[in-house]
């Protein structure tokens, strides 16, 4: 909800034309107040999300991890095992549904997607100088068409959060669009490294600026800065593609990334995209989480509720 | 299930600990009133919780003269250090129990678990453990070198937070040297008896508290009493005008906590999602029975529209039913009373021509329920604005100018609270300024601390309750 809040389905083409413009429209956001988004994000927190419904959610969280690996030390055999368990998360129960991706390095899409031929689950990609962003549009670009080119069917970009931080935010807005354009078919997901944005007034800006660019998700972090996603960040930005949909029509995605390990914590994110986007955002196409470590604790306490018994860490699979 | 259908998630009602049948409490002892006997019910869904054997007029005399000696022969000549060690026990011991204190209360009163558990009882704790700290200390208080207690205190409160109420009145006076003889509401007692306990538990010398379930006529015995002191009223205005004028020319001292039709302010520049939020916290928190609930929503008229429907959007994942599932946002009116009461407030509002709406919401069957109410279109003359509805029902006003904003937020008999959102400080500091209410939150609604004094203008009341302006009306000086 915005101050000046277009009405529904208005043309913002406008509002980017140049840096004055793109400026004011930014700043003519209704400010975030940052001790009534954290209470709001608590109180979500505090519902009690059980048996069928916990049932219900930990299947959805399933379904909505981009499961990733991001290391410098990523080896082809482990994207393929990451692979094979995203198709398959829990190999003795055919029930688990498969993950939404695999999230991994330009290098290592081809090999990925080679190993996921045939199955639902699709290939992510971060590129454009991933995780800072510091090297020159043309690399930026160049990264994007190669991890395309390998068959990514999602790129991953980041912004520039100095230029954002600078308030040049034209010079940032025109990077997407170039990086959209590189990405042909591809979704894009925009990461806004809300972590070194700091201010919610500044999240709620820089969604606003990746969906007018055309960003498929906007997403909160590289998960290599501290803090990544936080409840009162994802507030804001669950709030920033519900009004963005209400004004345009256009409906887009939030993906979290980073910091999000646990099925608890999956769940409460799950009440808040339900309670403040709407239940239109419950699937895999509008909501992710980013994430290695959570999809083995939702297999965990999926067992549990199944089964009542507590496997432990040594009954899934470490990557 | 396609969809996220949370599942039932409710607080076991055993761990109430309910009892069949309570009394009163009178110099340390429990026994059955010699009033009559009285069910109190389960406002939920209308079944009897437990029989109360209340007070009758003997208990009362009983209840002032144990007061009275506790007060001479213990409590009043004990060291502030020795009186705050009882204050710190209790608050210990509602921390301990806090779990079936919460429970009762959802139970005996209707409201979310959640806000027993995370509002109600805390905040109880919190305020003995505030005044506990105080009881040591009172010669740096401000209120001389050697402040005094008063002697008997009556003290009479609401329903509509029936343990916290109890531990506002009770704390202050303990700390400062009082006895006290307390009556809770009628249709909720089991609370503040489930404190008795703890007080008597804690071994508190016998008659320092004494706890009177009864109707009406106990409070009106408790106010004409001889051997009374002070009052300290919470309640609704036409009670508090009664109490004034029965107690003008008697000496005894008196403080009133009273009713309140609250403005909450929004500016076009606020922060809007917050602020929807804060008008949602601020008029549907405990279903509206909260005297200092922002009943009156002022909002600037240029983004009005914008606000009333991102509050629609909002009320429609408000979850109304049984109090006891953790996941209930609004739960059951108090009485059957105040249902009618409500109901004629609203049946008024429509008939002076403003516009309702409610999200849909299924409502039980049995039980008392009210669903959350928005009125647009309400002007300054409407009973809905001038009138205390004490329920879920939102007035939702439009202002263009700050000087209009403060005109009509202060053109009501009333004046306990008032909330404006902006993001400009300075307006925040002018509007604080022009507002004639005892309580201005900014960029917030319905905080309460023990740190923090609370209490009205005009038809609200006088005296403060809270904070270090709390023991004043506790203190000779």
């Amino acid at each position: 909800m915005t101050a000046t809040l277009p009405e529904p389905r208005t043309d913002l083409r406008d509002v980017t034309r140049d840096d004055p413009s793109l400026r004011r429209f930014l700043h003519g956001l209704a400010g975030v107040d940052e001790v009534g988004a954290q209470a709001r994000a608590a109180s979500l927190f505090t519902r009690s999300i059980k048996t069928t419904a916990k049932a219900w959610a930990i299947d959805m969280a399933i379904r909505m991890v981009d499961l990733t690996t991001l290391e410098g030390a990523d080896t082809p055999g482990k994207i393929r095992s990451l692979c094979a368990k995203a198709m398959r998360p829990d190999p003795g129960d055919p029930s688990v549904p498969p993950v939404a991706a695999v999230c991994v390095y330009p290098d290592l899409v081809g090999i990925a997607v080679e190993t996921l031929r045939g199955s639902p689950v699709t290939v992510a990609s971060v590129a454009t100088a991933f995780p800072s962003g510091r090297a020159s549009l043309a690399t930026k670009l160049s990264d994007v068409r190669e991890a395309v080119a390998s068959g990514a069917g999602e790129i991953d970009m980041v912004i520039d959060r100095g230029a954002f931080l600078a308030g040049r935010y034209l010079q940032v807005f025109d990077e997407v669009v170039a990086v959209k354009a590189a990405c042909g078919s591809a979704h894009l997901k925009v990461i806004l490294e809300t972590g070194e944005l700091v201010t919610l007034d500044n999240v709620r800006r820089a969604s606003w600026l990746a969906l007018l660019a055309g960003g498929d998700f906007v997403k909160t972090s590289t998960g290599k800065v501290s803090p990544a996603a936080t409840p009162p960040v994802a507030l804001v930005m669950l709030q920033a593609v519900r009004d963005f949909a209400a004004a345009t029509g256009d409906v887009r995605g939030v993906k979290l990334a980073g910091g999000i390990r646990s099925s608890k914590d999956a769940v409460r994110y799950l009440v808040m995209v339900n309670e403040v986007a709407g239940d239109r955002w419950l699937g895999p196409d509008l909501f992710r989480f980013g994430a290695s470590s959570l999809l083995n604790d939702l297999l965990l306490q999926r067992h549990k509720l199944a089964t009542g018994a507590y496997d432990g860490a040594d009954y899934v699979s470490v990557d | 299930m396609t969809r996220f259908e949370y599942a039932p998630a409710p607080e076991s009602r055993e761990i109430a600990r309910l009892r069949p049948s309570y009394g009163i409490f009178v110099d340390g002892r429990f026994r059955d009133g010699t009033g009559s006997a009285v069910k109190t019910i389960n406002p939920a869904t209308e079944e009897p919780l437990a029989e109360v054997a209340e007070a009758g007029p003997s208990d009362v005399d009983d209840a002032v003269r144990a007061a009275r000696r506790a007060y001479a022969d213990v409590w009043s000549s004990m060291p502030g250090r020795e009186r705050a060690k009882y204050l710190f026990r209790i608050a210990r011991a509602i921390q301990e129990r806090s779990r079936e204190l919460a429970v009762l209360e959802s139970l005996d009163n209707g409201k979310p678990i959640k806000e027993s558990r995370d509002v109600d009882i805390p905040l109880a704790a919190a305020h003995f453990f505030y005044y506990a700290g105080w009881a040591d200390k009172l010669e740096h208080a401000g209120f001389g070198p050697n402040p005094r207690p008063i002697g008997v205190a009556g003290q009479i409160i609401p329903w509509n937070f029936p343990l916290l109420m109890a531990a506002w009145k009770i704390a202050p006076a303990l700390a400062t040297g009082n006895t006290v003889v307390l009556k809770p509401a009628e249709t909720t007692p089991l609370t503040a008896l489930t404190l008795a306990e703890i007080i008597a538990e804690a071994d508190l010398p016998p008659g320092v508290v004494n706890i009177l379930a009864g109707g009406p006529e106990i409070g009106e015995a408790l106010v004409r009493h001889d051997g009374i002191d002070k009052i300290a009223f919470t309640g609704s205005t036409e009670v508090g005008k009664i109490i004034q004028r029965t107690t003008a020319g008697t000496g005894k001292r008196v403080s009133l906590e009273l009713g309140g039709k609250a403005a909450n302010i929004i500016f076009e520049d606020a922060a809007l999602d917050q602020a929807v939020e804060g008008i949602v916290n601020g008029i549907f928190f405990n279903q509206g029975h909260v005297c200092c609930a922002g009943s009156r929503l002022l909002v600037q008229e240029s983004v009005a529209d914008e606000v009333v429907s991102a509050l629609r959007l909002r009320l429609t994942t408000l979850r109304l039913g049984d109090p006891l599932d953790k996941n209930t946002d609004i739960g059951a009116i108090n009485s059957a009373a105040q249902l009618a009461r409500i109901r004629e407030l609203t049946d008024s509002g429509e008939a002076e021509g403003a516009t309702r709406w409610s999200p849909p919401c299924d409502i039980p069957e049995r039980g008392y329920w009210f669903a959350p109410t928005v009125f647009t279109g309400v002007s300054q003359a409407n009973r809905i604005a001038r009138e205390e509805i004490f329920g879920p029902v939102l007035s939702v006003i439009t202002f263009r100018t700050p000087a209009e904003a403060v005109e009509k937020a202060n053109n009501t008999p009333y004046g306990l609270s008032a909330g404006i959102w902006t993001e400009k400080g300075s307006r925040i500091l002018w509007f604080a300024q022009q507002l004639r209410a005892g309580v201005v939150w900014a960029n917030t609604f319905n905080r309460f601390d023990p740190g923090s004094p609370f209490g009205g203008y005009k038809e609200s009341g006088f005296g403060r309750e809270g904070g270090r302006h709390g023991l004043e009306t506790y203190l000779a000086h």
